[in-house]
């Protein structure tokens, strides 16, 4: 294999998983830009959401013809997303809601409490080993010997693009986008004029569990396993790409993702796949400590 | 105040009150978080320092004592203050980065070390045994008396250990440098205005916290006589952290408390076998909803 041709595979496996990670990432950068909080469960939603297209797919069964194994893609994903967002309504309402006001603290603890119960829950249901999941698309590649792009790689990518597409489309043309950048600028003024700030906040979950629960789906479709652990590593890997991006921005968190899965590929690929979670970190730490801001977000000015 | 000196001697003589060999090992691992709980809640409660990577300090001391047993031949005694000191210095040498960034971003800074530090420890094969840690770790020994495999010497050990700790911390609270540390913990704007040096006393507190770790840390391999670094993982700072927020932010007998709570709790749930860690995320939601500034925290105790 020739060096350009590592590094070109590098950066195709990169950009596939940086796109799963995009999509995680933009639930905790919306939350956090709307109410300031780091949802510490959100990357067991992201877990859930590749159990249920597991038991929708075990459900449903492979489909042997194209058309069919589309149908089945399309349905298995509607699942995840419309799962986790009904999950994403409910850990608000019963961990975060009651505890708007109180100590910043605490709202942690019952993150983790809920992320304690979503595992053990899921790890009680299918148990505690690694689950295989069977590939519902039929295994295409395309290229040489040493460097490919597969249909799943394809697939994931562009799942993961027009989400995000239609994730601006909601945020910049609809009226409820409207309430939600409102509400991240100032949600007192916002409450002001007559947006219900506890229902934004809802959809605000809503919508980042949805898009969790769909990488989910794909994370388990490329790697055709998935664990109750998941969660965790998985979870902060997004959420270093929403730091890298800029935490509370968009746009960031796509950018973000992408570029973590294109380090860590790299990484992978030239420098050793042990020390490859060691590269989130250290670009988190290094992030955080010299540009805090991250890539695309904005100054804040210290409130006194 | 009659329990203050109740409590002590109860705990002193929990050994012979309750002599079931399980019971002992809970409560062994109880005062083990107690003295990790109390460390963190030095920085959390009483500076207000979201730490979220702890477990290092711990390992960092686990480590330390494996090695200078298992390379130099040092008795665990001499172990216990060169554990403290080393996680003392790397409670400095990383906080000195983070210091410079507050709130949640502290709060990943020190998630993100912490992880390092695992996985650091999991790669460097050639002095830590990667995954399969080290064995063979020397208990303690007083004259000709050998710790051993029983819990009861470790439980007195550490009662000793948690009830100095204690007696430092609340001693310390009320000092200048407890009350500069409050100072900063309500508003460091305004601390740092009336010459509070910011930086020094975060500093200060990130390496007393981590020494009292890397006690727990000796101790721990001592007691075990082996060190993976799976024992260090994440979620160990993130439960010593519960403790600490369920005691109740910034107070000494809260964080034994929630040490107490948080490591019998899953034991008496074992009669629900698996589903006890299931119940255990659902308690902590429930406390916190009844109870958000902990069990024996006061109401604007929060940073």
């Amino acid at each position: 294999m020739s060096a350009g041709d590592l590094f070109l595979q590098q950066v195709i496996n990169g950009l596939t998983i940086g796109s799963v990670y995009a999509l995680i990432a933009l639930g905790y950068t919306m939350v956090y830009g709307i109410i300031q909080l780091i949802n510490f469960a959100h990357g067991e939603v992201f877990m859930v959401g590749a159990y249920l297209g597991l038991a929708a797919i075990l459900g449903f069964g492979v489909s042997h013809s194209a058309a069919g194994s589309v149908a089945l893609l399309l349905v298995v994903l509607a699942l995840a997303a419309g799962g986790c967002s009904f999950l994403g309504l409910m850990i608000e309402r019963v961990a975060y809601r009651p505890l708007r006001r109180a100590p910043k603290l605490s709202v942690l603890i019952t993150a983790i409490g809920v992320s304690f119960f979503l595992q053990n829950a899921v790890m009680l249901s299918f148990g505690p080993l690694d689950r295989y999941i069977p590939p519902i698309l039929p295994v295409v590649r395309w290229g040489n010997g040493s460097v490919g792009v597969t249909l799943m790689q394809v697939i994931i990518f562009a799942v993961s693009v027009s989400l995000m597409v239609g994730l601006q489309l909601v945020i910049y043309a609809t009226p409820m986008g409207r309430a939600m950048r409102a509400t991240a600028q100032d949600p007192l003024a916002a409450r002001l004029m007559g947006i219900s700030v506890d229902k934004v906040i809802a959809v605000t979950f809503a919508i980042g569990s949805a898009l969790a629960g769909v990488g989910g789906v794909l994370f388990g479709l490329y790697y055709s396993t998935i664990n109750f652990h998941d969660g965790y590593l998985t979870g902060l890997k997004a959420f270093t790409a929403a730091v890298l991006g800029g935490i509370g921005n968009i746009p960031g968190a796509m950018v973000g993702g992408l570029v973590l899965g294109l380090l860590e590929g790299l990484s992978a690929g030239y420098f050793s796949t042990q020390w490859k979670n060691v590269v989130t970190f250290l670009i988190l730490v290094l992030v955080l400590l010299f540009r805090p801001r991250g890539l695309l977000g904005e100054r804040v000015a210290e409130r006194v | 105040m009659k329990l203050k000196y109740l409590l002590p001697v109860f705990f002193l003589l929990l050994p012979f009150i309750d002599s079931n060999p399980y019971h002992m090992d809970v409560f062994t691992t109880a005062a083990l978080y107690a003295l990790l709980a109390l460390g963190l809640n030095l920085i959390v409660g009483f500076v207000g320092l979201l730490h979220l990577g702890y477990a290092a300090f711990f390992a960092i001391g686990a480590y330390t004592y494996a090695l200078l047993n298992l390379r130099l031949g040092y008795p665990f005694w001499v172990g216990l203050p060169i554990s403290a000191v080393t996680a003392g210095i790397a409670g400095v040498l990383l906080g000195l980065p983070a210091v410079r960034v507050r709130g949640d971003y502290l709060a990943i800074v020190t998630l993100g070390f912490g992880e390092i530090v695992r996985i650091a420890v999991t790669n460097c094969e050639r002095w830590t045994g990667g995954p399969n840690g080290l064995l063979g770790i020397a208990h303690p020994t007083i004259g000709s008396f050998n710790f051993g495999v029983d819990s009861r010497p470790y439980y007195w050990l550490l009662f000793i250990l948690v009830e100095a700790t204690a007696w430092v911390c609340a001693r310390l609270r009320r000092s200048r440098i407890g009350l500069a540390w409050g100072a900063l913990r309500e508003d460091e704007l305004a601390a740092r205005c009336i010459g509070v040096d910011a930086t020094r006393l975060k500093l200060l507190a990130l390496g007393l916290g981590g020494a009292i770790a890397g006690l727990a840390g000796c101790v721990f391999a001592a007691k075990q006589g082996t060190v993976t670094p799976d024992s260090f993982d994440f979620i160990l700072s993130v439960m010593i952290l519960a403790m600490v927020i369920l005691g109740g932010l910034g107070s000494v007998r809260g964080a034994i408390l929630g040490a107490a709570v948080l490591s019998i709790a899953p034991e008496l749930l074992r009669s629900f076998s698996s589903y006890r860690m299931l119940l255990f995320g659902v308690m902590m939601i429930v406390l916190m909803r009844v109870r958000p500034q902990g069990l024996l925290g006061r109401r604007h105790v929060a940073p």
